[in-house]
């Protein structure tokens, strides 16, 4: 017969649930990021000269649009590894 | 390794991120000093070599990048950005050492950003004429726009601290855990992620914070 969970082991259970489900936000950034390397390659390949440049630029937009995946990835380990929510029962 | 102090009976615990930001700091003091003692005795006709060809090699490109992002009335800003550019890519490839990267410690990164902040803050006040053209400038295009206006200038170091904190400190997390979980047979899979987590990422990183920064001194100026 299926025992009572004690509230703990809950609210553990649900808190490492919750971090799976977090990291689902990072498929946004990273569809984002392949289209604009997809944008660099072909501006690369109209204009092989400026190629520095281009990735310059390339790597500096990616790395401003992966803040959001980061953000996620900070709630996901809060909630696993500090645990915030057990002080509350 | 973490101080700690027993005052009376109280006791101070430095943790142990905080004590490697001042070792970075000591070993950036100590190429400080023998890059001035080495250009002291050098020969101006000669083309460097060795040590001082990479100290010329640094200041000369923080200039270039300086000058081209930030215009020619910003020059005064280039010890500033290679502090910080020399200070952040110490500190995340401490890692490879076996020193606890300062930088996966949120207060670090959190000053760093502070730092940032208040610089443009003031540039801001000099440069709008005073508190009250200051107060003005965040009404600028249309007077309901500036609750929108603040929350974009506080939103800044919050993004910033947070994107340099999350990079590093996810590294030296997934780090550890596959060093505790695979025990003896870790340098058959570690060396390539050190590669990609604390030089490609440590490097980045810096990179990315710094030009971040030339870009809102150079709206603010």
């Amino acid at each position: 017969m299926l025992q009572g969970i004690s509230s703990e082991g809950f609210v553990l259970g649900c808190s490492a649930l919750g971090a799976g489900i977090a990291m689902v936000a990072s498929i946004g950034p990273g569809f984002g990021q392949g289209i604009a390397a997809g944008k660099a390659a072909e501006a690369v390949g109209r204009q092989p000269e400026a190629q520095s440049e281009i990735t310059r630029t390339m790597i500096l937009g990616q790395a401003v649009a992966e803040t959001s995946s980061i953000y996620s990835l900070i709630i996901a380990i809060i909630l696993l590894f500090v645990q915030p929510l057990l002080s509350g029962l | 390794m973490e101080i700690q102090l027993f005052i009376d009976e109280n006791q101070i615990i430095i943790p142990n991120t905080i004590v490697n930001t001042v070792i970075a700091g000591i070993i950036l003091s100590i190429l400080a000093i023998t890059a001035v003692h080495k250009a002291k005795k050098a020969d101006i006709d000669e083309p460097p070599s060795g040590f001082m060809n990479l100290i010329e090699i640094m200041v000369e490109s923080i200039n270039n990048m300086v000058v081209s992002n930030m215009g020619e009335r910003n020059i005064k800003f280039a010890p500033f950005i290679l502090t910080l550019i020399s200070f952040l890519v110490v500190s995340n490839l401490s890692g490879l050492f076996t020193i606890v990267s300062p930088t996966s410690d949120y207060s670090v990164t959190l000053t760093l950003a502070l730092i940032v902040f208040f610089t443009i803050q003031y540039n801001k006040i000099k440069s709008q004429g005073g508190m009250l053209g200051y107060m003005k400038g965040f009404a600028k295009p249309y007077a309901v726009m500036t609750p929108i206006n603040i929350i974009s200038e506080i939103a800044n170091p919050v993004s910033m601290s947070f994107r340099l904190f999350g990079n590093i400190m996810s590294g030296t997390l997934i780090m550890g855990m596959l060093y505790s979980a695979l025990g003896y047979f870790a340098p058959l899979i570690t060396p390539v992620l050190h590669l990609y987590f604390d030089i490609f990422s440590g490097v980045l990183q810096a990179f990315i914070f710094t030009m971040l920064t030339m870009v809102f001194i150079n709206n603010a100026t």
